[in-house]
C-alpha cells in the first residue's frame, strides 16, 4: 500500500508531511561569511560562534552560550523533577562515554556551586548532596587484554580525582559481582548465564539488566539515594524504536521518563533533553576526557535500530527529538516520579513544586506486576495467569510471569533447560519476582478476603 | 531466536504439520518447514480466526473488497470468497475497483480485477476519477507535474472507495492492508510525531463513525505470505522500486527476527495513549457533503486548485485557500527532497 513514487513530495507521504514536526532545519555546511548577522552567537549576539546545535544554521553558539544552554537543560530537568535534593547521596553511573562524562561534569558543577553556597552561608541549614561514581567493569564478557582495562580504570580514577573538591568516592566493580551475594566466584556463573541465552539481542538486553541490578546493589550497600544515568535523547530515541520492535509498547513509557522509581534506589535521567551530538560537541569544546571502552558494536535488533536512527538523524537532525517527544506523549506509570519527600530538611518550596508537577498515582489499586527479568510493567491481562499459580512457590511462576519479550529472547526455548537456567540467574531477579508478586497479591487478597473460604472450613 | 544464517541442509524434510508431504516452503512468519497444501490451509485458517476473534463481519452484510489488482487485494478477494463459502459467513461480496485513469498501469490492473471477477464469481464495480472528479491522473500529472501527484491520488482514491461503496450500498469495505503495512505505519507515526494517528492505526476496524467502516482482515498477515495469482506492476509514475526508510528497516528486521513485524503491531496496540488526546472534530464538507474536519474536504480543496489552475492549493502545511504565495515560498525554502527515497503514504 506504500506510495511508490520516488519524486513524490506530497503531504500524505512521510517525507513531506510535517503536521506535527518542527520545521526541518537547513543543515547545509556553514559557509564562511554568509550574512553578517549570522556571524554572531545566536544567544548572546556578542561572541563569535564556534559550534552548532542540532538546529544547524539556526543554532550557532559561542562556547559559553553552548555550554550554558546544555547545562540549563540539565539543571531544569533536575529542578523540575526534584531529582536531587540536599540530603541525597547520588551515585553517577560512569561508562566512560561522552554522555556519562557530561552528566558527571554537570553533577559535579552543581555540587561545587552548592558547596560554595554552603561555605558562604552562616546558616548551614542546607547540607550539600553527596556524589559518588560507579564504573562497571564488563571485561569478563569481552576479550580485552587486562592491560587495556587497567589503563582505562586508571584514566577513570584520574578523572574522578580531578573532580574535587568536593571529593567523590569511586566504585570500580566487575559485572560478575552481581553474584557475590550468592557467595561464589561470579565469572563462571556469568559465562554460564550468558551462554544459556542463544538470542544475540536477548544477551545484550540481559547484560543491561544485570548492569542496573549491580548499580542498585552498589547504591544500596553504600547508602546512596539516587542513581544518575547519562542517558541522552539519542539513546532514548533508539530505545523507543527497539522497544516497539520487541513488542514492549505497553511498558515503553516507563523507561523513558526523567525518573524511574520502580527500583529500591530511584534512577534519574537528567540529560534526557540533550542530543548526543551536542554532548559530543561539548566534550570536544571543553576538553572533557572520555574513556573509550569498545564494548563491541551492538548487533542484532539493537544494532539495527541504532543504524536506522542514525540514518534518520542524518536526513533530519531533529528526528530524534520528534521520536522522544512522540513517546513522551504516552502515559507514564505511577512510579515515574520521585517518591514523596517527607524530609523537613528539604525546602518546602521544593516539596510543593514536586507535589504539583510530578504525577499523582491513580487512586486505584496499583496492580502493576513486573517481569522478573526486565522489570517491565505487565499489562493487566497477564494478571489472571499468575493469579492461578500464586501460592505455588515453584519456579514455573517465574516463567509465566515474565513478559513476552523476555520469554522469547532470554528464557530458553527448551523446557528441559529451564531449571538449569533459573539456577544461574542472579538471586536478586528471582527474589524480586517473588516479593514483587506477593506485594501485589497481598493487596488484592485484602480486597477479596471476605469471599475466600479457608481450606479448613466446612461447607454448609 | 534469530534466523539461522547457515544454509539449510538439502535432503527430504517433511512438512511439520501433516508430516506426510515433503516440505516445499519455509513459512516466513514462523520459519516452519511446510508443504504447499498445509501452507494454504494454515494461511487461510489464521485469517478465518482473525475474522472471528475480531468480529469483522455479520451474516447478511454487503462487503466491498477494495480491489486494486495488486497482490494483496487479489489474495483478499480469493480468501474472503473461499472462507465465505467454506464457513458460511453469509456475506454478499463485491469487488470494488478504482480507475485512476493512468494509462498502462491501471489498464493492466483492471484486467487482473476483471479476471478476479470471473475466477471468484464476485461482481465487479469500477469507479473512475473521471466520473467522480472530472479528472484522470494522467490529466492531473500533465497539469501539476510529478511532485505531489501522490497526494491527489491518495485523497481521491480514499473518497472514490467510499463513494463507490455508497453507490453499491455496502455495509463495510475490506482492504488488503497487511502486517508489514501496519507495522510501517506504526513506525512512521512515531517518527512523524503523530500521536493521534498512532492511537488509531492498529485498529482492525476504522471509520465506524464515518460513511462506511473499513476493516483489514490481513492485519496479522505477513506480506511475504500473501502469494497467489497476482499481478505486480509498479506504478509508472514511480520508476524506482526503492523503498522508504521504514519499509527497508522492517525488511531488515524481518530477516533477523520474523516475529518483529507482529511485535510492532502488538506494541502499537498496547501503547498507553490517553483517551483525551485531541482528535480532529468530524464535520462535513460544505461543497460535497463528504466527511471532513475542515470547511472543505481535502478532495474539494485539491479539485479547486486543479480547476483554478493553482496546483499547489492544498499541498503543504497550511491549507488556506488564500495563502498560495506564502506556501510556495515556504515550500521552496525547505531543503530539497532527497531523490530516490520513497515515501509511505499514510492516508488510509
Amino acid at each position: 500500500m506504500a506510495c511508490n513514487s520516488s519524486t513524490c513530495n506530497s503531504s500524505g507521504c512521510y517525507k513531506g508531511y510535517e503536521e506535527e514536526e518542527q520545521p526541518k532545519p537547513n543543515t547545509k555546511a556553514a559557509v564562511n561569511g554568509g550574512n553578517s548577522c549570522q556571524n554572531l552567537c545566536v544567544k548572546c549576539k556578542v561572541n563569535e560562534p564556534v559550534c552548532c546545535g542540532i538546529g544547524g544554521e539556526n543554532s550557532r553558539f559561542c562556547k559559553d552560550c553552548f555550554k550554558n544552554n546544555l547545562y540549563g537543560k540539565f539543571k531544569q530537568a533536575v529542578t523540575y523533577n526534584a531529582m536531587i535534593t540536599p540530603p541525597d547521596k547520588v551515585l553517577v553511573a560512569f561508562s566512560g562515554g561522552t554522555s556519562s562524562r557530561v552528566v558527571l561534569q554537570f553533577v559535579h558543577e552543581m555540587q561545587y556551586k552548592a558547596q560554595k553556597n554552603y561555605d558562604a552561608n552562616k546558616d548551614k541549614s542546607l547540607p550539600v548532596f553527596g556524589v559518588g561514581v560507579a564504573f562497571i567493569d564488563e571485561s569478563s564478557t569481552h576479550s580485552f587484554t587486562s592491560l587495556h582495562i587497567e589503563k582505562a580504570i586508571e584514566d577513570i580514577r584520574l578523572i574522578v580525582s580531578n573532580l574535587a573538591p568536593p571529593s567523590k568516592e569511586l566504585f570500580v566493580v566487575p559485572i560478575e559481582s552481581i553474584f557475590s551475594s550468592d557467595g561464589i566466584d561470579g565469572k563462571e556463573r556469568l559465562k554460564e548465564l550468558l551462554d544459556a541465552v542463544s538470542d544475540v539481542t536477548g544477551k545484550e538486553d540481559l547484560l543491561i539488566r544485570l548492569r542496573i541490578l549491580l548499580l542498585q546493589k552498589i547504591a544500596s550497600e553504600n547508602g546512596y539515594t539516587r542513581i544518575v544515568l547519562g542517558t541522552c535523547t539519542s539513546r532514548i530515541a533508539c530505545h523507543v524504536i527497539s522497544a516497539t520492535v520487541k513488542g514492549q509498547g505497553y511498558s515503553l513509557s516507563a523507561d523513558i521518563q526523567y525518573v524511574d522509581s520502580r527500583w529500591e534506589i530511584p534512577v534519574v535521567l537528567p540529560l534526557r533533553d540533550c542530543p548526543a551530538q551536542e554532548l559530543n560537541t561539548l566534550c570536544s569544546l571543553d576538553g572533557l576526557k572520555i574513556v573509550e571502552l569498545l564494548n563491541g558494536p551492538c548487533s542484532g535488533i539493537n544494532g539495527l535500530v541504532s543504524s536506522f536512527v542514525k540514518v534518520l538523524q542524518e536526513e533530519n537532525p531533529s528526528r530524534e527529538c520528534t521520536i522522544v517527544r512522540t513517546a513522551g506523549k504516552l502515559t507514564p506509570f505511577h512510579f515515574n516520579r520521585v517518591p514523596e519527600i517527607h524530609d523537613s530538611n528539604v525546602p518546602s518550596a521544593t516539596r510543593r513544586h514536586q507535589k504539583r508537577y510530578t504525577l499523582k498515582p491513580n487512586g486505584s489499586l496499583s496492580s502493576d506486576s513486573f517481569c522478573p527479568i526486565c522489570s517491565s510493567p505487565l499489562k493487566k491481562s497477564n494478571f489472571p495467569s499468575s493469579l492461578r499459580s500464586h501460592g505455588n512457590q515453584q519456579n514455573p511462576d517465574l516463567i509465566a510471569s515474565a513478559c513476552s519479550s523476555c520469554q522469547f529472547q532470554i528464557l530458553p526455548k527448551d523446557p528441559s533447560l529451564m531449571e538449569e537456567f533459573l539456577s544461574v540467574l542472579p538471586q536478586q531477579m528471582i527474589t524480586k519476582a517473588k516479593h514483587g508478586d506477593q506485594g501485589d497479591f497481598s493487596l488484592l487478597r485484602e480486597q477479596i478476603q471476605e469471599f475466600l473460604l479457608s481450606d479448613g472450613e466446612n461447607e454448609i | 531466536m534469530e534466523a539461522d544464517s547457515k544454509p539449510k541442509k538439502s535432503g527430504a524434510r517433511l512438512c511439520c504439520v501433516c508430516t506426510q508431504n515433503r516440505a516445499a516452503l519455509k513459512r516466513p512468519k514462523t520459519l516452519e518447514q511446510i508443504c504447499r497444501e498445509c501452507f494454504y490451509a494454515v494461511f487461510e485458517e489464521e485469517i478465518h480466526q482473525v475474522i472471528l476473534e475480531n468480529q469483522l463481519f455479520k451474516p447478511g452484510e454487503r462487503i466491498a473488497i477494495g480491489a486494486s489488482g495488486g497482490k494483496d487485494s487479489t489474495v483478499l478477494a480469493y480468501v474472503l470468497s473461499e472462507l465465505n463459502r467454506r464457513h458460511n459467513y453469509g456475506l454478499d461480496l463485491f469487488l470494488l475497483s478504482v480507475d485512476e485513469g493512468i494509462t498502462g498501469y491501471r489498464d493492466d490492473s483492471l484486467e487482473t480485477v476483471k479476471r478476479n471477477e470471473l475466477q471468484y464469481g464476485l461482481p465487479l464495480k469500477i469507479v473512475s476519477y473521471k466520473d467522480l472528479y472530472g479528472w484522470t491522473m494522467d490529466e492531473i500529472v500533465k497539469m501539476i507535474g510529478l511532485k505531489n501527484n501522490c497526494t491527489f491520488c491518495g485523497v481521491f482514491r480514499r473518497q472514490a472507495l467510499d463513494r463507490g461503496a455508497a453507490l453499491l450500498k455496502v455495509d463495510k469495505v475490506a482492504t488488503g492492508h497487511n502486517a508489514d503495512d501496519i507495522a510501517e505505519t506504526v513506525l512512521l507515526n512515531i517518527l512523524r510525531g503523530d500521536i493521534a494517528r498512532l492511537s488509531r492505526c492498529t485498529s482492525i476496524i476504522t471509520g465506524e463513525d464515518g460513511p462506511i467502516p473499513r476493516c483489514k482482515p490481513f492485519k496479522y498477515t505477513y506480506e511475504k505470505e500473501i502469494k497467489l495469482d497476482y499481478f505486480s506492476t509498479e506504478c509508472i509514475y514511480s520508476p524506482n522500486a526503492y523503498r522508504g526508510f521504514a519499509r527497508e528497516f522492517i525488511k531488515d528486521l524481518e530477516r533477523i527476527r520474523p516475529r518483529a513485524i507482529l511485535d510492532i503491531i502488538k506494541s502499537g496496540e498496547d501503547f498507553r495513549i490517553s483517551t483525551t488526546t485531541k482528535m480532529p472534530e468530524q464535520g462535513t464538507c460544505e461543497r460535497c457533503g463528504y466527511i471532513s474536519s475542515q470547511k472543505w474536504c481535502k478532495a474539494c480543496v485539491l479539485l479547486e486548485g486543479l480547476n483554478r489552475g493553482l496546483p499547489k492549493l492544498g499541498i503543504g502545511r497550511t491549507q488556506g485557500l488564500n495563502s498560495d504565495g506564502k506556501k510556495d515560498r515556504k515550500r521552496d525554502s525547505r531543503t530539497p527532497s532527497i531523490e530516490s527515497k520513497q515515501c509511505g503514504s499514510l492516508e488510509f
